[in-house]
């Protein structure tokens, strides 16, 4: 017990613990400098994402509604019959909604002068969608009935505040007094403003009716193309990497394989478009602008993420389940699928999503197989016109409303934006809620 | 009880040669393993390896079932034979051959699954069980053989890997045994438990003992005396020397085994 006296070698003696050498002072303001550079990392981060969120919410949210003139009224049997007697039918139309209108206006004792052509102006050609509406409803002449009917872009865009008075040059489009129209009809209530379902399930239009443009088939012609993406990617992309992992044999041949499938997650996705150009049209003569040749294309682009992730996750499973499994006599494909690959699915889930997720966000290899551009004007009945009839996608319509000149579509195209958001995190959700479901804990 | 271990190594000796191994070399790559190792290991006997770390025990027990198989690099010579049959034959399965000899690995490795799943993976694959009472049976029978039946009749369901590290083990023993193999093999099955533990997993062994071939790769030279008949002390890649455990740890013939029992080398 003599060795207790001893003192130990002291470092610093005599020193106290409760101040800080230099040392140690240095070291904590290192730590702090650096904790302050994340935070102001994640800070910088976090306003960029706010600035997005609003900025796409401000211009897209407008999207979703629409500035309707709505006008109750009831069509007799002798207005109807006198309207298809004259030559010009749907003018005669209009010439009775006019005078409806009127009706209604100087009821609510209001002081302006409607004419067919400020209303044509304002509202479009009314007159074709009235007659439209009574030859197809015939029951309802005599009834009352309620109408909403769009109004035009500009009207929409006085009433935000975006045309003012004196930007208005008379002329075919809009006249000065055509806005004191709209001010009594706002007033009076009949211009009122009302969610666009359009929008959402509409098709797209031709470039003078931005207000009747709707994302509903494109979002459709995603769907498929992200259908056929799966479909194929999946089983491929998992099935190549379970082999390459589990069965290969490790040489030169597999090391170059690997390699190359590492280069192609790099390849721009436009190669990817003119490879599918090259590939699925011209030498197989799929059609042009189907979703088919569009999900065959995005397919080549998410493989190779896929196998990456799935090899990754193959790799994180523990030897000792695959020697636990061989070891009471199960072949190498029970192994692997009886054990690794379900340890494996949480991993193969996530990069199935991330690829999904790329394939939906990408338009540059759809500008090459031809979904650009007025595509989205039907709707696909059934599977096989889903597949094979021309339509476009999500991004590919928000590209081309962008592209056009009135202004009123670039709002759609932030709406669009907000739907293409909307499904992405849709599809998300259901690979979270898939990955709880795999997860097991060890 | 000292008669009784005699005469019962005596007859372990008599016993019936279970694996018959002649010339067998192991490469990995360049690097020459296992040296023309020769052994005759009897059936319803314990048989140790004994040698200090990287001396090939554990590579050599893993050709007893093709485990070595899965390591590209690996590359087995000569001849090894289960009750006259020369297992690296072509016409050899090692799937048949993995289901005839067991394993139990050094660290517990148990499915993440429940402990009747763990226990039922093997008959299931293997089809043993006809119906779902059958199975029921032979995981009780595993089980009871792994002497953790009483620890856990009462949640088969939970998972296996919730158990401790000596249950774990000897789930993986039970695993082992549900697919009625013939030899079973033990790679360090004690390194990773605490004593009682190893102390129940050495009783279970000298239990198996009764059905099966039992080799068993130890650091342990307490263990390898415990447990085993016979034993075989590998120095770097060479069987130095093969006996019985007696004549091993109380006269050894070779001066690098009693080098190794003594302690001086290892």
């Amino acid at each position: 017990m003599t060795d207790a006296t001893v003192t130990p070698p002291m470092r610093a003696k005599g020193k106290s613990l409760m101040a800080d050498d230099a040392r140690t002072q240095k070291r904590n303001a290192a730590e702090r400098r650096f904790k302050a550079y994340g935070i102001i990392a994640i800070l910088v981060g976090l306003s960029f994402l706010v600035f997005l969120a609003t900025s796409i919410l401000r211009n897209g949210i407008p999207a979703f509604t629409q500035t309707v003139v709505q006008v109750e009224f009831t069509l007799t049997q002798e207005e109807f019959d006198a309207a298809e007697g004259t030559l010009l039918k749907t003018s005669a139309y209009t010439d009775v909604f006019v005078s409806k209108l009127t009706e209604q206006v100087s009821a609510q004792g209001l002081d302006v002068e409607v004419d067919g052509k400020a209303v044509e102006r304002l509202l479009g050609k009314v007159g074709g969608d009235l007659r439209e509406f009574y030859k197809e409803n015939p029951d309802q002449i005599g009834q009352p009935a309620q109408f909403q009917l769009a109004a035009a872009s500009r009207v929409e865009r006085y009433l935000q505040g975006k045309l003012t008075r004196d930007m208005v040059v008379d002329g075919r489009f809009l006249e000065k007094t055509d806005l004191d129209i709209v001010d009594a009809l706002v007033d009076a209530g009949i211009i009122t403003s009302a969610f666009d379902w359009n929008f959402i399930t509409g098709t797209d239009t031709g470039v003078d009716n931005p207000g009747g443009a709707g994302i509903g088939a494109s979002v459709i012609g995603s769907f498929f193309m992200m259908l056929v993406v799966l479909f194929l990617s999946l089983p491929i992309g998992v099935a190549a990497s379970i082999y390459l992992e589990e069965f290969a044999p490790k040489n030169r041949f597999t090391d170059l394989i690997e390699v190359n499938i590492s280069n192609l997650a790099a390849v721009p996705s436009i190669v990817f478009g003119i490879l599918g150009l090259a590939v699925f049209i011209q030498f197989a003569h799929l059609p042009q602008s189907a979703p088919l040749v569009g999900g065959l294309v995005l397919t080549l682009m998410t493989l190779p993420t896929i196998v990456i992730s799935t090899r990754a996750s193959l790799k994180a499973v523990p030897p000792s389940i695959r020697d636990a499994a061989l070891g009471v006599g199960a072949s190498k494909m029970q192994s692997v699928f009886h054990h690794v690959l379900p340890l494996a699915m949480p991993g193969i889930l996530t990069g199935t999503i991330i690829g999904l997720a790329q394939a939906l966000g990408e338009t540059a290899p759809l500008l090459l197989i031809g979904m650009v551009g007025f595509v989205a004007r039907e709707y696909p009945d059934g599977l096989a016109s889903g597949l094979l009839d021309p339509n476009s996608a999500m991004p590919a319509q928000i590209y081309t409303w962008a592209a056009r000149s009135d202004e009123a579509f670039f709002e759609k195209a932030w709406g669009g934006i907000i739907v293409l958001l909307l499904f992405l995190m849709t599809m998300n959700i259901i690979a979270i809620i898939l990955r709880r479901r795999f997860e097991r804990r060890w | 009880m000292d008669d009784y271990y005699t005469t019962d190594r005596k007859m372990s000796t008599m016993q019936d040669t279970k694996i018959a191994a002649s010339g067998v070399q192991v490469y990995y790559a360049d690097n020459h393993a296992i040296k023309d190792v020769n052994v005759d290991i009897g059936d319803k006997t314990v048989t140790a390896f004994i040698g200090p770390s990287g001396c090939g025990k554990s590579t050599f027990l893993r050709c007893l079932n093709r485990m070595n198989d899965t390591i590209d690099i690996c590359r087995v010579e000569g001849d090894i034979k289960i009750d006259g049959e020369d297992i690296y034959d072509k016409k050899v399965d090692p799937v048949q051959l993995r289901a005839k000899v067991g394993m139990v690995f050094q660290k517990p490795n148990p499915f993440p699954k429940s402990i009747y799943d763990n226990v039922a993976y093997g008959p299931k694959i293997h089809g043993l069980a006809s119906s779902k009472a059958d199975l029921d049976n032979i995981v009780e029978k595993a089980l009871r053989r792994g002497a953790i039946w009483d620890e856990v009749k009462d949640r088969l369901h939970a998972p296996g890997t919730g158990l401790s590290g000596g249950q774990q083990q000897r789930l993986c023993i039970a695993r082992a045994v549900a697919t009625e193999p013939e030899v079973l093999l033990m790679d360090e099955p004690c390194s990773a438990l605490d004593p009682i533990a190893t102390a129940q997993v050495e009783e279970l062994i000298d239990e198996l003992r009764q059905n099966y071939a039992v080799v068993i790769v130890t650091h342990s030279m307490q263990q390898a005396a415990r447990v085993s008949q016979k034993t075989a002390f590998f120095h770097l890649g060479n069987l130095v020397e093969y006996d019985d455990t007696d004549t091993i740890f109380t006269n050894p013939k070779d001066p690098r085994t009693e080098s190794y029992i003594s302690g001086r080398i290892g």
